[in-house]
């Protein structure tokens, strides 16, 4: 396994330069630019609030004191980072067919691709978060320090979802119909973390469930470092990134024991 | 010392069978390959126990009908997929032709292309920076490198992917038949700098349908048919074994053919200019017997028809052809006016029919000009290398042309005719 790590960062280069090419095509020829990547998470939170804030009565929950705008507030905080792990999932049932004609015509590192989806995604996420601070300011809540735990949990979220990302690509080049089942499951998988409401609006039973969701604690590490300004839960926090590790490691052998068969099937 | 080994490589591939539904994620990670135990009739088998060595800086070529596991062997060769069974050993690097310009991105300038292509081929950014000016130069678009590449034609994207594909500087160059689709002022140019490769001890693998070209740079040629080694030996030889077994087939199958290839030609307009007041259309070739044909022996009869219109009558008008052979070269070029045939008049439609007594060729494929201009040489209507017709004969004599010729010896000269060359 070290050696196929160091494998992946010889790479870099590679890697670099299809994240720029991504990057590159995206904005180039669009009039709005890059500012595309960031109207899905801003619809999604102007849906939510509307819906969740003002006609449900969301913004009631605890810690918002009923403030629409906090709310707004909040749920921006955790769609930003929810985009990128939902956009680099179903990017990544695609990748190896979109991008066929690399594994199939030239000698190419596949494992490549899959990397290559959620670093741009990150990328995307990132160019946001200036707009994400602006919301804080504009909104008139403080940030604290504890903002700089951001990079850490940014390593947490990628471990995680490069291992289902690898997971799911490599899958999905033999089982065509995961791509329609991951649609839905990442619909679910939305609402079951906490992302439209806060954690601790949610029964202790249900709790409990929502703990065995490792996006559950990424998400809330966001939560904690930028809207409650604390330092996220750090116990749980150090489970998730475990539970990570496990999730790379086991996504990047399936990843691998499959490699040679994407040629003849893409 | 050997730059490849190839020992008993057998390659299956899955056909497309419903079986593939029933598969489970489970028996997917049990049998690792998902083909570990395939029956005889589930699976094509491209590869058949090939086995073959190349000495290093020697020049291979590989022929075979569509189909027959040329490109497989290929693309095992440049690791792009892993034989079912047997070995293959290779020293030093490789670099494979045969997808040019993969991972170039339509809306990007062809100059970061090239950086994006380059480091794919496994080039550094830095190895990129020092051969930019080499690559851009080669493929000669310094104005349009920083157009987007969608803007390219297809010849301009196959020449940068070319330029870029051979600086990679590789110890084995492997080519699989992209020569084809590039626009034949490039193909020589491509063939040169091939030879410089070949000059400078590099181990190359070329697979192509262009026998001429292939007889002209390889030092070797392996023929394969149905995923076995049919014949391997000095180039001439293998390529007469091969064109007398294709020969019958293919003289059925050009015949069809030519009907599509003129249409697709018609498409491509940057091989076909003018004013078009005067339109050539249908141009076809006959043999001695009039029956349309585009394969010839050596010293055949044959004739050039095609049709001429004019809509306003024309008064200066020359008829004129060429003939290029496939590296790009000149065989033959003649018009009405070199002739010294002054034009009256051209009124509504006509024919013209251009009869060669003896065509005079080497085997090879050629390609036709056809054009209809004024005598200033204002173009009514110019054909560039639209039309192909292929020599194919049991000589083996080499060159751009055929000399009529005769041996003869006197004194204490003897020959015996050779019955089986």
């Amino acid at each position: 396994m070290i050696e196929k790590l160091k494998e992946i960062i010889r790479h870099r280069e590679l890697i670099y330069t299809l994240v720029s090419r991504e990057l590159k095509a995206r904005y180039r020829g669009t009039v709005l630019g890059f500012f595309w990547s960031l109207i899905n998470p801003l619809l999604l939170m102007a849906v939510y609030t509307v819906v969740f804030g003002f006609i449900i009565g969301g913004a009631r929950a605890p810690g918002f004191e009923g403030n629409k705008w906090m709310y707004a507030l909040f749920l921006f905080n955790g769609i930003l980072p929810w985009t990128w792990f939902s956009s680099s999932l179903l990017e990544s049932a695609n990748v190896l067919t979109v991008q066929g004609a690399l594994i199939k015509k030239i000698k190419f590192p596949v494992e490549v691709l899959p990397i290559m989806v959620v670093t741009t995604n990150m990328v995307h996420f990132i160019l946001g978060l200036p707009v994400l601070v602006a919301f804080f300011l504009i909104f008139g809540k403080p940030l604290t320090a504890w903002v700089l735990f951001l990079p850490v949990s940014l390593l947490a979220q990628y471990i995680f979802t490069m291992g289902l990302c690898f997971l799911v690509s490599a899958l999905t080049v033999h089982f065509k119909d995961i791509k329609d089942i991951l649609a839905n499951l990442i619909t679910l998988w939305f609402f079951a973390t906490p992302i439209i409401y806060p954690y601790d609006s949610v029964p202790r039973a249900l709790q409990v469930v929502l703990n065995f969701n490792p996006m559950t604690h990424i998400i809330e590490s966001y939560h904690y470092s930028f809207f409650m300004g604390s330092l996220p839960h750090y116990k749980r926090f150090l489970v998730t990134i475990l539970v990570g590790l496990v999730f790379f490691y086991l996504g990047y052998l399936l990843f691998d024991r499959l490699r040679d068969t994407y040629v003849e099937e893409v | 010392m050997e730059a490849v080994q190839v020992r008993d490589v057998f390659k299956f591939y899955k056909k497309h069978a419903d079986s593939h539904k029933f598969l489970t994620i489970k028996s997917a990670l049990v049998n690792k390959t998902l083909f570990g135990d395939l029956e005889a009739g589930e699976r094509f088998e491209a590869l058949r126990g090939v086995t073959f060595d190349l000495e290093a800086g020697k020049t291979l070529g590989i022929i075979g009908e569509n189909g027959s596991g040329k490109s497989t062997m290929l693309k095992i060769l440049a690791g792009i997929s892993r034989p079912t069974a047997g070995e293959v050993v290779t020293q030093g690097r490789i670099s494979a032709l045969i997808e040019l310009g993969a991972g170039f991105h339509p809306e990007i300038s062809g100059r970061e292309n090239i950086f994006i292509n380059g480091v794919i081929l496994g080039l550094t950014r830095k190895q990129i920076l020092e051969k930019y000016e080499e690559i851009v130069r080669f493929a000669e678009l310094e104005e349009f490198i920083d157009n987007p590449v969608k803007s390219y034609s297809s010849g301009m994207f196959m020449r940068l992917g070319f330029s870029i594909a051979i600086n990679v500087n590789p110890d084995i160059l492997l080519i699989d038949e992209v020569l084809a689709v590039g626009d034949a002022s490039f193909v020589p140019k491509c063939l040169d700098k091939i030879n410089e490769f070949r000059r400078h001890g590099k181990t190359i693998i070329f697979v192509s349908h262009d026998l001429a070209t292939v007889e002209r740079i390889c030092d070797d040629v392996i023929w394969i048919r149905k995923g076995k080694i049919e014949m391997r030996g000095y180039p001439k030889r293998v390529t007469d074994a091969y064109l007398e077994y294709v020969g019958k087939k293919d003289e059925k199958k050009s015949l069809a053919q030519h009907g599509e290839e003129e249409q697709e030609a018609v498409r491509e307009r940057e091989k076909r200019w003018g004013s078009r007041e005067v339109e050539i259309a249908n141009v076809r070739m006959f043999d001695a017997a009039n029956r349309e044909k585009y394969i010839y022996q050596a010293d055949e009869p044959l004739a050039i028809e095609f049709d001429v219109a004019a809509a306003v009558e024309q008064d200066d008008f020359v008829f004129g052809i060429g003939v290029f052979n496939s590296e790009g070269i000149q065989v033959y070029g003649s018009n009405t006016l070199l002739e010294n045939l002054v034009s009256r008049s051209l009124a509504g439609s006509g024919k013209v029919r251009l009869e060669i007594p003896a065509l005079g060729l080497v085997n090879g494929t050629y390609f036709l000009d056809i054009a209809a201009h004024k005598r200033d040489g204002y173009p009514f209507d110019y054909h560039h290398f639209q039309y192909t017709f292929r020599v194919t004969s049991s000589h083996r004599d080499v060159g751009i042309a055929r000399i009529p010729h005769r041996w003869q010896f006197s004194g204490g000269i003897g020959f015996k005719k050779d019955e089986n060359p």
